[in-house]
């Protein structure tokens, strides 16, 4: 199963929808597509809706503790919701959901980045 | 194959090439290879990337990355146990216990989160890892599954 990526941007917040497996074979990829995105679109918000991810690792972790470090300079936030039983225990294992917004859903996403329409 | 008998109900041994594309199969045959076991979800996700993060390190921090060289790997079971092997012939590493540590990585330049070995440990329930400069390193992982019929 490969990775699907679909993104969403809304005034200075991209939101991230990632579908089937992120390992080492595909972080690469992803990690260069947002940049260019954030990049370009001056963002300041990151929201990853990992609903439909089925399997993620530590090449994950570590891509979204490199996006939490650019996002952190520019003073903006980062915010993760869905996430299934394993991958929420690796999160918690890393730290990044001491420093990371954690939500149910998009929505709650929003809310908690004060972002909503 | 004059072999001795071996002490798990069943087991299966592959070499891949050391990509990275690689541990993805490896990670459907464990899933195949599991299947007639009655684990559940949880379990079967934790075992999945316990073996994504061993043979990942074997290809980036064994072999550098080189696509070139050999993974091997082993599955088996009884009904009591799981055991996954994953073994280099790459470079060895240098202080084990500095790489278990959280957080520590030998690679973080890359944007590495210094957390498999930590993974390894806590989705199993042994982790065992051999490894010699310049020979290689064999990781042995081991879970218990019959304390899936008390929890669930």
């Amino acid at each position: 199963m490969s990775l699907t990526v679909s993104l969403a941007i809304k005034k200075n917040r991209l939101l991230i929808r990632l579908k089937g497996e992120l390992d080492q074979s595909n972080v690469e990829g992803l990690r260069n597509r947002i940049n260019e995105v954030t990049k370009k679109y001056q963002i300041k918000y990151l929201v990853f809706n990992l609903e439909n991810l089925q399997f993620m690792d530590s090449s994950g972790i570590g891509f979204i503790i490199g996006r939490y470090g650019e996002i952190r300079r520019i003073g903006g936030k980062v915010a993760i919701c869905a996430m299934n039983e394993t991958i929420y225990k690796i999160f918690k294992l890393s730290g990044l959901s001491r420093i990371c917004l954690i939500a149910k859903n998009e929505d709650y996403a929003d809310q908690l980045l004060g972002v909503a329409i | 194959m004059n072999e001795k008998l071996s002490f798990y109900d069943n087991e299966i041994e592959i070499f891949i090439k050391s990509r990275f594309d690689n541990v993805i199969l490896a990670r459907s045959i464990l899933i195949s290879f599991l299947s007639n076991l009655d684990l559940s979800v949880n379990v079967i996700n934790e075992l999945k990337t316990a073996l994504s993060e061993a043979v990942t390190n074997a290809i980036v921090h064994g072999y550098d990355s080189d696509e070139n060289k050999k993974v091997r790997i082993l599955f088996a079971y009884t009904d009591a146990i799981i055991k996954m092997e994953v073994e280099d012939d790459g470079r060895g590493i240098e202080d084990i216990e500095k790489a278990k540590e959280p957080l520590y990585s030998s690679k973080l330049d890359e944007e590495r989160a210094g957390l498999g070995f930590t993974i390894m440990e806590v989705f199993t329930d042994e982790l065992n890892i051999e490894s010699t400069i310049g020979v290689g390193t064999k990781i042995t992982m081991t879970k218990r599954i019959f304390d899936e019929f008390s929890n669930d």
